[in-house]
């Protein structure tokens, strides 16, 4: 890899000789199968070059939101080792919330069930932002509540999160029914915007969802990268008991990261809300995607929340598509799939490192 | 510890046990058919699925979110092979079947298990939860198997006859095969398998030194916990005659570990314990007005409860009577760690990660 081919060659032979001959050929399995993969998706793309465009944004803007949703949970767990079971559910009510304040505001107008219906800008910016909040303190008060006093108690901590979302899934049921609809998106925004050197359009906020995902990324690595509370997260993520003892309030930083990761969670919500629909199946949907997501890329690694929330996202929408006619609705199964080629090479994840 | 402590504290297990397991025999005798069906009957099946998870979690360290998955695919292979609406139009005798099922979900286990033995502590909740999940999907999706709607009608052996107008035979069905488990998994314990098993419990490294295979051990004992999730789940499909995706649901999911919670997940017993109040409760509130459909939110703030105030479950709680009166009959206090199963309600949790 590194320098000239001949300095090269003998250094290759002996990183060789130490990789034991199953591991040898688990690695060789797993390149067969992603070769495989990438010359069919090149011949279909290849095949029809429109649907492999329009395929390929659907899965960008889902791994979009993939990622805002992962990138909570995936703070969350790497700063507290707290999985938190609720994520899905906070994605979930986050979703109502906006829809019931939304209709409050519109009248009801604007709403429609999967329509592509679209309301006054403060009518969609007020819900999300009241509705980030919202989920942002119940986060908040469910680890200071709950999780705060059986801290390091990995499993107390997952159940509890459990008994929390078994709670919220319930108590949505019976606040909100269980009818699937949209978010208005915001008459401020074009319906769709033409694509380049061609004569495809696309719709808007899919493309606006990418883009808030991008933004949330590089807000989340600026702060952790360049910031004084970025430097005390990085440096609790390694070793809590020192920080504290540094004479760091790191409850401080704990309760802050929790309700930065639930509003990540109630952002994801109204997005997703807004760009698919809100359901009370969220709740299992959003978990799971998050749990893939930080499981292929490793837990508590942003570059391997988005790594993973791309490998989904593409697997996702190519999957629905490219799959030989009459097997489309086998396509969980690449899921799954992607997930036994991740933990077979690496089991912890692209991105992740030993705790 | 004095000898009478030691009879107290015997006592104390043995005669519940005792009493319980001769309710049980006479059951059909003193409960209506109703309540020996929609709650006994039930409740020895939900316990076998805890069992699977708690013999995972209490012995060998593994706390599975993947074992309702496993009972599923059991399920779904048996009701596949023979006659009934919906699912393959194969109709085969229902006892090959039956065997298939259990088969089939044991190659699952071992597989799944081969993916994630590799991974400890809340990675491997993380990744049987996910895993169990996506399974839900897929039998959701794949109507060639499934679909939403689910197999009905499933053709049974005779001998399990009516579970409505004729619920003994599939009641003391369930009782030997749970009595079985109890039999086999307390017999597992004490052999050189059963010990290694805990050994990677308490110290994977430490085995590791000594030679043993830890991940095939960790596999192996997976492999297991499928065998024994398969017998629910071909006693589940046998007592509904039918399967359906929200059979295997995140929400079955939660229930099976919350009976395990409810019970107590160091303590095999818990299983069936946890089970029956599980089954007794949801009977009982039914007809509640107050509870009425919120059986759910119910459920959940008792498994919260029994999280945070008594980690062990209910077996924890009389495992505390227990020592307090053995204390004070015997007139001083017991030398803890007392000998047998107690061992076990340490928890387990923050077993070490892989190095």
């Amino acid at each position: 890899m590194n320098g000239a081919a001949s300095a090269a060659a003998p250094d290759w032979r002996s990183r060789l000789a130490t990789v034991p001959v199953g591991q040898l050929a688990l690695r060789a399995a797993v390149a067969v199968v992603v070769a495989f993969v990438a010359a069919w998706v090149a011949y279909k793309a290849f095949g029809d070059p429109r649907t492999f465009v329009i395929v390929g944004l659907n899965g960008l803007t889902l791994a979009g939101l993939y990622f805002v949703v992962a990138s909570g949970f995936t703070l969350i767990f790497g700063l507290m080792r707290v999985v938190n079971m609720a994520h899905g559910s906070l994605y979930m009510l986050a979703g109502f919330f906006a829809l019931e304040l939304q209709t409050t505001l519109t009248g009801g107008e604007a709403t429609s069930a999967f329509g592509s219906s679209q309301a006054g800008l403060g009518d969609w910016i007020i819900p999300l932002v009241v509705a980030c909040l919202a989920v942002g303190v119940i986060g908040l008060v469910m680890q200071q509540l709950f999780l705060r006093w059986n801290q390091g108690q990995e499993l107390r901590q997952a159940l509890i999160t459990i008994a929390i979302g078994i709670i919220i899934a319930d108590q949505t049921l019976a606040h909100f029914g269980g009818i699937a609809e949209s978010l208005a998106a915001p008459d401020a925004f074009p319906e769709s915007v033409d694509l380049p050197f061609s004569n495809l359009t696309y719709p808007f906020f899919r493309i606006f969802v990418l883009m808030v995902a991008i933004a949330v990324g590089l807000a989340l690595w600026g702060m952790i990268q360049r910031t004084r509370f970025g430097m005390i997260v990085r440096a609790g993520v390694d070793d809590r008991q020192m920080v504290s003892a540094l004479g760091i309030n790191i409850q401080l930083v704990f309760a802050s990261a929790f309700f930065l990761g639930a509003v990540l969670a109630g952002l994801g919500g109204v997005l997703g809300g807004t760009m698919i629909s809100v359901d009370k199946a969220n709740d299992t949907q959003y978990l799971l995607i998050s749990l893939i997501v930080v499981i292929i890329g490793g837990m508590g690694s942003l570059a391997g929340a988005a790594l993973g929330a791309l490998a989904l996202g593409l697997v996702d929408s190519f999957g629905d598509v490219y799959l030989p006619a009459g097997y489309t609705n086998y396509s969980i199964l690449l899921i799954f799939g992607l997930l036994v080629l991740v933990l077979a090479v690496r089991p912890l994840g692209l991105f992740g490192r030993p705790a | 510890m004095s000898r009478s402590a030691l009879t107290v504290e015997r006592a104390f297990w043995w005669g519940p046990g005792l009493l319980l397991v001769l309710v049980l025999v006479l059951a059909p005798l003193l409960f209506t058919d109703f309540y020996l069906s929609q709650v006994i009957t039930k409740a020895l099946w939900l316990g076998i699925a805890a069992a699977s998870l708690i013999f995972l979690a209490a012995y060998v360290g593994m706390v599975s979110l993947g074992q309702v998955a496993l009972y599923g695919i059991a399920g779904f292979t048996m009701a596949n092979l023979v006659a009934a609406d919906g699912g393959s139009p194969i109709a085969w005798n229902p006892w090959p079947a039956t065997a298939v099922g259990i088969l089939a979900a044991v190659a699952a286990g071992l597989f799944i298990g081969a993916i994630a033995s590799r991974s400890y502590g809340i990675y491997f909740l993380m990744i049987t939860l996910a895993v169990g999940v996506l399974t839900y999907y897929f039998f959701g999706q794949v109507t060639q198997l499934s679909g939403f709607g689910g197999v009905n009608n499933v053709t049974r052996p005779d001998i399990v006859s009516n579970p409505v107008t004729d619920p003994q035979n599939l009641f003391y069905i369930a009782l030997g095969v749970s009595a079985a488990v109890y039999l086999f998994v307390r017999y597992l314990a004490r052999t050189p398998f059963g010990l290694a098993l805990q050994g990677v419990r308490d110290d994977p490294s430490r085995m590791r030194a000594l030679g043993y295979n830890v991940p095939l051990l960790r596999m192996l004992a997976f492999g297991l916990g499928a065998l024994i999730a398969s017998f629910a789940g071909i006693i589940s499909v046998w007592w509904n005659t039918r399967i359906s995706p929200g059979s295997i649901d995140l929400a079955r999911t939660i229930d099976v570990l919350v009976i395990a919670v409810i019970g107590g997940l160091y303590r095999l017993e818990g299983a069936w314990v946890g089970a029956f109040v599980f089954a007794a409760l949801d009977n009982w509130t039914r007809g509640l007005d107050i509870v009425g459909q919120r059986f759910n939110t119910v459920i959940g703030a008792i498994f919260l409860a029994i999280v945070l105030l008594s980690p062990g479950g209910l077996m924890g709680i009389w495992q505390t009577i227990a020592d307090f009166f053995s204390r004070r009959l015997s007139g001083r206090p017991p030398a803890r760690p007392s000998p047998g199963p107690a061992d076990e309600a340490r928890p387990t949790s923050d077993s070490p990660q892989p190095s």
